[in-house]
């Protein structure tokens, strides 16, 4: 089976294999993503009235503390497993609030582990979180520097 | 005081509906894409810093709080933010301005990871 002959039939095949697939599910995927997105938010929401509130912090080290609170509960969550459960049903959900970023960096440094401290851990904690950080400080300098010139 | 707690209630009713909106286009753009969930948060990054160099995400942080911070393009929004102020001191200050501002989620995340693969092993394969 050669050429075109191949191609019909790799074709058929995933017309076969995807007439298995659950169909995907638009609404709920959705409705889900809404839900946890949202919880995550309204718990970074809490945590900013209790810093206000209770230890007077402002501005800058306010969104910073709430932001590293959250790594911090985002990676510890990972560690014990429960980041993944909760990923399988909320998709983007968990992935886009600040603890799926922390979620991306945790993961890999623990799965690598294995393969050694400075290739494994070290140099695949940035395997998702890299790419964040290159565009995040390409785009944010383009800024600034066209901030510099107006 | 009944004041003040409805002021509360309402913080967090738009933290809610903001942070989970965000979530939710999120995951109408991997239904309709199938694309990763790096490619996701690059993206979305990417579309907090050209909303804060328009000036426009700050409206958004400003009504939402938490709802617009928390998602990773509140992190995008920092970023802008901190090279947008650092350019009012100058050259060096546009230089610096992003990663200062980012500073204290990128340590926390590489802190919290380090300590986190010392104390757990993985447990991902096995489920």
């Amino acid at each position: 089976m050669t050429g075109k002959n191949r191609q019909n039939y790799n074709k058929n095949y995933v017309a076969y294999v995807n007439s298995f697939a659950p169909p995907t599910e638009h609404f709920k995927n959705c409705f889900r993503a809404f839900i946890v997105g949202g919880f995550i938010c309204c718990v970074g929401q809490f945590l900013r009235y209790v810093l206000e509130y209770a230890f007077g912090l402002q501005g800058d080290e306010l969104a910073g503390t709430v932001s590293v609170i959250l790594i911090f509960l985002g990676t510890l969550l990972t560690g014990l497993g429960v980041y993944d459960r909760i990923g399988k049903n909320a998709g983007a959900g968990s992935i886009v609030p600040i603890t799926g970023f922390a979620n991306s960096v945790a993961s890999p440094a623990i799965e690598f582990k294995t393969e050694g401290m400075i290739y494994g851990m070290a140099a695949k904690m940035f395997i998702v979180a890299g790419p964040i950080i290159v565009f995040g400080v390409l785009a944010g300098t383009l800024v600034g520097i066209i901030y510099l010139f107006l | 005081m009944f004041e003040t707690y409805l002021e509360i209630f309402l913080g967090f009713a738009k933290a809610f509906a903001v942070g989970g909106l965000i979530c939710m286009l999120a995951q109408i753009v991997i239904n309709f894409t199938d694309l990763t969930a790096g490619k996701i948060l690059v993206i979305f990054m990417l579309a907090g810093v050209v909303l804060q160099g328009l000036g426009i995400y700050q409206y958004l942080v400003d009504f939402a709080g938490a709802g617009a911070t928390v998602p990773i393009s509140g992190f995008g929004y920092l970023l802008a933010n901190g090279a947008i102020k650092g350019a009012q001191k100058g050259l060096f200050g546009a230089f610096t301005g992003a990663l200062s501002a980012a500073s204290a989620g990128i340590s926390a995340a590489v802190i919290f990871s380090y300590l986190m693969a010392m104390i757990f092993q993985s447990k991902s394969k096995k489920n």
